[in-house]
């Protein structure tokens, strides 16, 4: 048991010391295609000035029904712990 | 509250309100949108709760829900408005009817009149927001302490 403990920490320790190896230099964009599509096109495809709300309301409009779903749990969920009970 | 909190709750909660809308209203053009106006909006709504209390605000829980649920229908629906290309499409923009005016590439004054779907789809959100934040807000109000109401 003590030697999994190791063995996963020792695992866990060299992914995270590759990972902070591998990083760009501090400043360099990494994946920047998807940035530049949405730089360029969010006004003439969507004619929305605010690129922010062109990728939260359009692009990935699933996501934003997500997050209104999660409001919406958390309302009910809310509402129904405070709620008043007949004693 | 005291005399100041209810007078100044008084003075600040129309200008809260409409801020809110105007978050919302120009959620397209400017840094904002549903998200945060309704939450400027229900910080209104919370500001009376904490000035005249939360009894004050008892009997609009019918209207809060109904704000929720008809904001949650209207997203829903303007998303299965593009389902003829596909869900969440922007039937709107570009099309010169409503909210259907062009935008050009690169910095331009901006107009209201642009983006489609979106304005409306930030008022859906915003209500939805607003009405929310409100009901937790006055539901934690109402039954969340026992002795300081």
């Amino acid at each position: 048991m003590k030697w999994l403990a190791i063995a996963s920490f020792c695992v866990a320790a060299g992914f995270l010391i590759f990972g902070a190896v591998a990083l760009r230099p501090f400043g360099a964009p990494t994946l920047k295609e998807m940035d530049d599509y949405f730089n360029r096109f969010s006004q003439p495809e969507v004619a929305a000035n605010n690129a922010v709300t062109a990728i939260v309301f359009d692009y990935r409009g699933y996501d934003t029904l997500g997050e209104a779903t999660v409001l919406f749990t958390a309302v009910t969920g809310v509402a129904l712990i405070l709620r008043r009970t007949k004693k | 509250m005291t005399v100041v909190v209810r007078t100044i709750t008084r003075i600040l909660f129309p200008i809260a309100l409409v801020f809110g809308g105007y978050v919302i209203m120009h959620g397209h053009l400017t840094p904002g949108g549903g998200f945060q106006g309704g939450a400027v909006a229900a910080s209104a709504l919370a500001m009376v709760v904490v000035a005249f209390g939360a009894k004050s605000l008892s009997g609009k829980k019918g209207l809060l829900s109904a704000l929720e649920s008809l904001g949650g229908v209207a997203f829903a629906a303007l998303g299965f408005l593009g389902l003829g290309v596909t869900f969440f499409a922007n039937v709107l923009a570009g099309s010169g009817g409503l909210f259907g005016n062009p935008v050009p590439y690169g910095p331009n004054p901006g107009d209201l009149n642009t983006a489609g779907t979106l304005p409306l789809m930030n008022w859906a959100v915003g209500f939805k927001v607003l009405a929310g934040l409100g009901a937790v807000v006055l539901l934690f109000a109402l039954f969340g302490g026992e002795h300081d109401r």
